[in-house]
């Protein structure tokens, strides 16, 4: 057996090929399990797709590099839950491309910060973090509350994320920029906003502009809190 | 999906590539055949068949669903078979040349690159069983292990290999400085033991203190007081990444010098007459 190997060694193409499907099988195990996500992620209710606000909340989330110190995804250990919430569950995730579960803790995990703090605290926080908390090591994002949110390309971002599967309507797209805008203005009637976006957080603005904070805190205040745990137990968790 | 291959660029990128070089320089440093042909056949093929299956073994406790997990978990263990392996052929490789580990600190990197391949190959499989991962994860030990692994293993085997070849493709008689390449590989592995030391403790106890309960059965530790505790072993951190970067300066500081000094040219062999030579 060790002697036929020479023919892998002398023909390059060869041990590319078998080393092609040496990888491919193990691919293979992981790539064909995805075919059948639609069963495999539980149905739950309340969950929605991101309201154009918290949308691009999410964006600067991930620009600002948020998920290198923070976690999203409560694992199914005792001190997890008392600390943060309920274990997360595959179906929080499904309308995030990509997820931002993380792998790391310098700070806490986020996957149920939502509603954990008043508006005004995080913005504060996210002002001087040290202001509320005064050991913590996060940085500034001062800059965030002062940075207009631009709102151009929203309804092409919410394109992009219908072909890859999230059921945004056409309503929805077309409604967008007005969603955002309503979404940041405590005055507005919001009401066609929670028919689209159920429990959508209002946040205060600033009256004048819609800045990047603003954007932050909706999807920060929205994480973990759509999925209706009152409804699900574990039996209906596992099907 | 994402982890699914996360894993595997350490396995394919940081792990075969650097194999490779660790199966060229090492026998040519040494002036040693390798030790097994046959063992470095059957490594290569079950690397690469079991690397793909490992991802998983960062979504322990997850929402990944748990057939996923054990997966991971159960390669991950088998991947330490042919990870030492591929460290016991190094090593052995020496056999008969231990000593010119004390003439050529060059490849005393190429060999200590491989200890540590085979410590970080230990700890991945040790991490990855589902209950050690439970205090591992989200914690600086996944750093302190990484870290083992790419300044351990792919830097030093890297280092091994320069100081191999920068003489060689220059047409070199040696290096500038082989006492400098001693202090580079006495203060890079200095670096490297306080950066792993520091981080896994540094982790082990943000896993401790995560899960701590006090005695009437609540949590002890807010999560700040953790990011407090670990502050001591993240200045020890930066400390040994000095240590390290000096080493590299030292180094770029050898190759430098090796390529450009008059000393270690080699010299000429004349080519025509002594007396022509000195008529120009």
């Amino acid at each position: 057996m060790f002697i036929r190997h020479e023919f892998f060694e002398k023909n390059a193409i060869f041990l590319l090929i078998g080393t092609l499907v040496t990888i491919a099988i193990g691919g293979i195990v992981e790539i064909v399990p995805l075919f059948t996500i639609e069963t495999t992620v539980e149905h739950v209710e309340g969950m929605r797709p991101y309201s154009p606000l918290e949308l691009r909340g999410r964006d600067i989330y991930v620009r600002e590099g948020c998920y290198l110190c923070h976690s999203q995804q409560i694992r199914t250990l005792r001190d997890e839950v008392e600390r943060y919430g309920h274990y997360s569950i595959a179906a929080e995730s499904m309308y995030d491309h990509p997820f931002q579960w993380g792998s790391k803790r310098i700070g806490p995990d986020l996957a149920r910060v939502g509603g954990k703090y008043s508006n005004d605290w995080h913005y504060a926080h996210l002002h001087n973090a040290q202001e509320v908390v005064p050991e913590s090591i996060m940085p500034h994002y001062a800059f965030l509350a002062e940075t207009p949110l631009d709102t151009d390309d929203i309804q092409n971002r919410m394109k992009t994320l219908r072909t890859v599967g999230v059921p945004y309507t056409d309503e929805d797209i077309a409604n967008a920029k007005a969603d955002l805008q309503t979404q940041a203005n405590p005055d507005a009637d919001s009401a066609k906003l929670l028919t689209r976006y159920p429990k959508a957080n209002i946040v205060p603005g600033n009256g004048h502009e819609v800045t990047e904070a603003d954007a932050l805190v909706a999807y920060l205040q929205m994480l973990g809190t759509l999925v209706n745990f009152a409804n699900t137990s574990t039996e209906r968790l596992q099907q | 999906m994402q982890w699914w291959y996360g894993h595997n660029a350490v396995g394919f990128f940081l792990t075969a590539g650097f194999l490779g070089m660790m199966y060229y320089f090492i026998p040519k440093a040494a002036g040693r055949p390798v030790y097994s042909y046959r063992l470095s056949i059957v490594h290569f093929w079950t690397l690469i068949f079991l690397y793909i299956w490992a991802g998983p073994h960062h979504l322990h406790w997850t929402a990944l669903p748990d057939w996923t997990q054990t997966v991971g978990m159960a390669f991950s263990i088998m991947l330490w078979m042919p990870s030492w392996g591929g460290m016991i052929n190094g090593i052995m490789t020496l056999s008969g040349a231990w000593d010119k580990l004390r003439t050529d600190p060059g490849l005393r990197f190429s060999v200590t690159a491989v200890g540590f391949y085979g410590m970080s190959t230990f700890e991945g499989p040790v991490m990855s069983v589902r209950e050690v991962n439970a205090l591992s994860h989200y914690t600086d030990w996944t750093i302190g292990h990484v870290h083992s692994g790419a300044l351990g293993w792919v830097a030093f085997i890297v280092f091994g290999s320069f100081y191999y070849l920068i003489p060689v493709l220059w047409n070199r008689k040696a290096l500038y400085s082989v006492r400098l390449v001693a202090w580079h590989y006495w203060i890079a592995t200095l670096g490297i033991v306080l950066y792993i030391v520091s981080m896994w403790v540094a982790g082990i106890m943000e896993g401790l203190m995560w899960r701590a309960y006090d005695k009437f059965g609540f949590l002890q530790y807010s999560f700040v007081e953790s990011v407090v505790a670990i502050h001591p072993f993240f200045v020890i951190r930066l400390l040994g990444g000095v240590f390290f970067l000096i080493g590299g300066l030292m180094m770029v500081f050898n190759v430098f010098m090796t390529i450009t000094s008059e000393s270690t040219e080699r010299p000429r062999e004349p080519l025509i007459a002594p007396a022509v030579l000195a008529g120009a």
